[in-house]
C-alpha cells in the first residue's frame, strides 16, 4: 500500500488547466432542502455501515440472544410454557432491545463530532439539523433490521401473532418511529458528554430502569403500588402495550395516542436541546 | 455577480474577541483581507489563528468584536457567509471512513447538486488532484499529502469566494508541501479569496501578498512580506571563525558594518549578526558579503558563514520581546 501511495503522489503535479477547469465558477446550484440534506446524510451512514458492517452485530446478535434467553428464562416459570409465554413476551423483547440498541446513537454522535470533518459540515449552508436527523435515518434501518431479526427467531420459535402481517408491520413502524423520536435523548448526551464511557453509562443508567421497569416481562398488577406508579407513567411501557396490541389485532388507540403524544414531546425537547449544542460546539 | 468578482475587502474584522475559561485566545484582533488576493495568519501555536479562522468561518460565535465576509455578518447572517466560505482545517476535514469518491459526492449533494452532478463534479476533481486511482479507497489509507489534497478539492467543490486553510502544510514533507502551494495558487489565480494561516514564516513569503502577525490573539505586525521581513532585518549572518580568540575583534567589526547587534554562540568560534537590509534579500547579500570582505580586510579567517532568511523565532523576538528594535527600524 505505502508503494502506491508513494506513486501516486510522484506523479501528481498541480496542473493549471485541469484546476482551472474544476475552479471555473460555474452557477450555484440552489440549497439542497432539509429533506434532501437529511437523506443525504442518511445515506453517509449507510457507508458507514458498508465499511464497517461489524457495526451490525449489535442489531443482529445481541436482539438474538436476548429473544432466546427470556423466552427459556422465563418462559416456563411465568406462563407455564415458552411457546405460550413467547406471544406475551415477543413484542416486549422487541421493544426492549431496539430501545437499548438506540444508545449507541449517542456514542456513534460523540465519537464523531471530534473529528474535522464536522467542522466542514457546520460551514455548509444547509439545515443545520440535518446531520443529526441524517444519523437517525442510518439509525432507523438499524432498528428495522433489529426487529426484522426478532421477528423471525420469535416465529421460527412459535410465535403467532394475532394481528397478522399488517399488525406485525404497524407494530415495527410504531416502534421504530417512537425509537427515532427516543434517541434525540442519546444526540443530546452524545454532544454534551465528553468520552464514549460517559456516554455509555449514562444511557445504561436510563435504559435500565425504563426497559426493565415495565410491562416487557410480567403484567405490571403483581408489582407493588409505587412500582406500578412508575410503570404507568414509563414511556417504554406503554409503547409495549401499544405495540403488543398492534400485533395481536386488537390496536389500543389510547395507548398509541400516548406513544405519539409523547414521541412528539421527546423530539420538540430533546431535538431543540441537541440543536442547541450542536451550533455551541 | 459572484462576490469574488467584486473588488474591495474579503474580509474584514475589528475587535474580535473569543475566550474559553480565562483565557483569551483571540484578544481584540483586526484584520482586512483585500480580495482576490492570499492572505497570510502568521503565528505560533496557541497563537489564536485556529480560533479565529472558526469565527470568520461561523464554527464560533466571537465574545466580542465583529466580522464581515464580503460585507455579510458572521454573527447576523451565518447562513449568508456559509454559502460565500469554505474551510479546511487543521486536521483533515474529510471522512476517513469513506473512499475519497464517497467524500466528494456527499458533499456535492449537500452543496446542492443533484446527484449525477455530483457524480461528476467528485470524478472532475479527483482527476484534477490527481486522486482518481485512490478514489475507490478509504480516506484513512490515503498518505497525509492525498489526504490534504483531497480536503482542498472538497473545499473547492462549489469555487468559494473566500478558502480557509488552516495551516494547509504543517506535517507534510517538502514535496506535498510543494503541490499545496502551486494548488493555492492556481486557487487565488481564479479568483478566490484565501486566508491561510501558517507557523513558517517561508511559507507566507511565498504565497501571501500579505501578512499578519498574531500573537497571544492580538495583531502585533501586518503588512507585506517585504516590510515585514524589513521590520525585523533581512535575516542572519552566520560566522565561523578559524581561530576562535580572533572572536571580539570580528564582533566588533560586524556590529560596526552592519549596524546591529552581534550574538555570540555557544561555539566559541561562532557568531550570529542580524542583517538588516530594507527588506529586499540582494541588500542583504550586498551587505553581508561587505561584512565579509571587511573580516578578510582585518586578517580574520572565516573558515564557514552562511546567510539565512529571518525564522519565524526571530520575527517574533524582534516584534514582541524587542519592541525597541523595531521602533528603531
Amino acid at each position: 500500500m505505502s508503494a502506491i501511495t508513494a506513486e501516486t503522489s510522484t506523479v501528481y503535479v498541480p496542473a493549471p488547466e485541469a484546476l482551472g477547469a474544476v475552479l471555473a465558477p460555474g452557477a450555484r446550484p440552489p440549497r439542497p432542502s432539509a429533506l434532501s440534506a437529511s437523506m443525504t446524510f442518511g445515506w453517509r451512514a449507510m457507508l458507514k455501515i458498508k465499511h464497517v458492517p461489524e457495526q451490525l452485530f449489535d442489531v443482529t446478535a445481541f436482539p438474538i440472544m436476548m429473544t432466546l434467553m427470556f423466552t427459556y428464562l422465563f418462559g416456563g416459570a411465568i406462563a407455564g410454557s415458552t411457546t405460550e409465554y413467547l406471544q406475551f413476551v415477543l413484542p416486549g423483547i422487541m421493544v426492549m432491545s431496539v430501545v437499548m440498541i438506540t444508545m449507541y446513537t449517542g456514542v456513534a454522535v460523540n465519537s464523531d463530532i471530534e473529528k474535522g470533518v464536522f467542522d466542514r459540515f457546520r460551514t455548509l449552508p444547509i439545515w443545520r439539523p440535518s446531520t443529526m436527523v441524517g444519523y437517525l435515518l442510518g439509525d432507523m434501518l438499524r432498528y428495522t433490521l433489529a426487529s426484522t431479526v426478532i421477528l423471525t427467531v420469535g416465529l421460527i420459535l412459535g410465535f403467532r401473532p394475532a394481528g397478522g402481517p399488517a399488525g406485525v408491520i404497524a407494530g415495527i413502524a410504531l416502534l421504530v418511529g417512537f425509537s427515532f423520536a427516543f434517541s434525540w435523548i442519546w444526540t443530546m448526551f452524545g454532544l454534551m458528554l465528553r468520552s464514549e464511557k460517559s456516554v455509555m453509562g449514562v444511557s445504561m443508567l436510563v435504559l435500565f430502569p425504563l426497559t426493565f421497569l415495565s410491562n416487557v416481562f410480567v403484567s405490571p398488577e403483581t408489582m407493588p403500588g409505587f412500582l406500578q406508579a412508575f410503570v404507568g407513567v414509563n414511556p417504554v411501557a406503554h409503547l409495549v402495550a401499544a405495540v403488543r396490541s398492534l400485533m395481536a389485532g386488537t390496536p389500543d388507540n389510547g395507548e398509541i395516542t400516548w406513544v405519539l403524544t409523547s414521541g412528539a414531546l421527546l423530539i420538540v425537547i430533546f431535538g431543540a436541546l441537541t440543536m442547541r449544542l450542536y451550533n455551541r460546539k | 455577480m459572484r462576490e469574488s468578482e467584486k473588488t474591495g475587502l474579503a474580509i474584514e474584522a475589528s475587535g474580535l474577541v473569543k475566550a474559553f475559561g480565562g483565557n483569551r485566545a483571540v484578544d481584540g484582533l483586526d484584520l482586512r483581507v483585500p480580495a482576490g488576493t492570499v492572505y497570510g495568519v502568521l503565528g505560533p501555536n496557541g497563537a489564536g489563528k485556529t480560533t479565529a479562522v472558526k469565527m470568520l468561518a461561523t464554527l464560533l460565535r466571537p465574545d466580542g468584536g465583529e466580522a464581515r465576509i464580503f460585507g455579510r455578518d458572521v454573527i447576523r447572517e451565518p447562513d449568508a457567509v456559509r454559502g460565500l466560505v469554505s474551510l479546511t482545517g487543521q486536521y483533515a476535514s474529510v471522512d476517513e471512513d469513506m473512499t475519497g469518491w464517497e467524500n466528494l459526492v456527499l458533499l456535492g449533494r449537500l452543496l446542492g447538486h443533484r446527484k449525477p452532478a455530483a457524480r461528476d463534479r467528485a470524478a472532475q476533481l479527483l482527476e484534477a488532484f490527481g486522486l482518481t486511482d485512490a478514489g475507490a479507497r478509504q480516506v484513512k489509507t490515503y498518505s497525509g499529502g492525498m489526504r490534504r489534497r483531497l480536503d482542498i478539492a472538497a473545499s473547492i467543490l462549489n469555487t468559494p469566494d473566500v478558502l480557509f486553510l488552516d495551516e494547509p502544510t504543517t506535517g507534510l514533507d517538502p514535496r506535498s508541501r510543494n503541490q499545496v502551494w502551486d494548488i493555492v495558487r492556481i486557487v487565488v489565480a481564479h479568483g478566490t479569496t484565501v486566508l491561510l494561516t501558517t507557523q513558517y514564516l517561508d511559507e507566507a513569503d511565498r504565497l501571501a501578498g500579505r501578512i499578519a502577525v498574531i500573537d497571544h490573539g492580538r495583531l502585533i505586525a501586518e503588512g507585506t512580506p517585504g516590510q515585514l521581513k524589513a521590520s525585523v532585518g533581512a535575516g542572519s549572518v552566520h560566522v565561523r571563525l578559524r581561530d576562535p580568540s580572533q572572536r571580539s575583534e570580528a564582533e566588533l567589526l560586524l556590529a560596526k558594518e552592519l549596524n546591529a547587534p552581534v550574538l555570540l554562540d555557544a561555539d566559541p568560534s561562532a557568531l550570529t549578526a542580524r542583517v538588516p537590509g530594507d527588506g529586499a534579500d540582494h541588500v542583504a547579500a550586498e551587505q553581508a558579503s561587505r561584512a565579509l570582505a571587511e573580516l578578510a580586510a582585518a586578517g580574520i579567517a572565516v573558515s564557514d558563514f552562511s546567510l539565512g532568511q529571518p525564522s519565524l523565532d526571530e520575527v517574533f523576538l524582534a516584534l514582541t520581546d524587542r519592541p525597541a528594535e523595531k521602533t528603531a527600524a
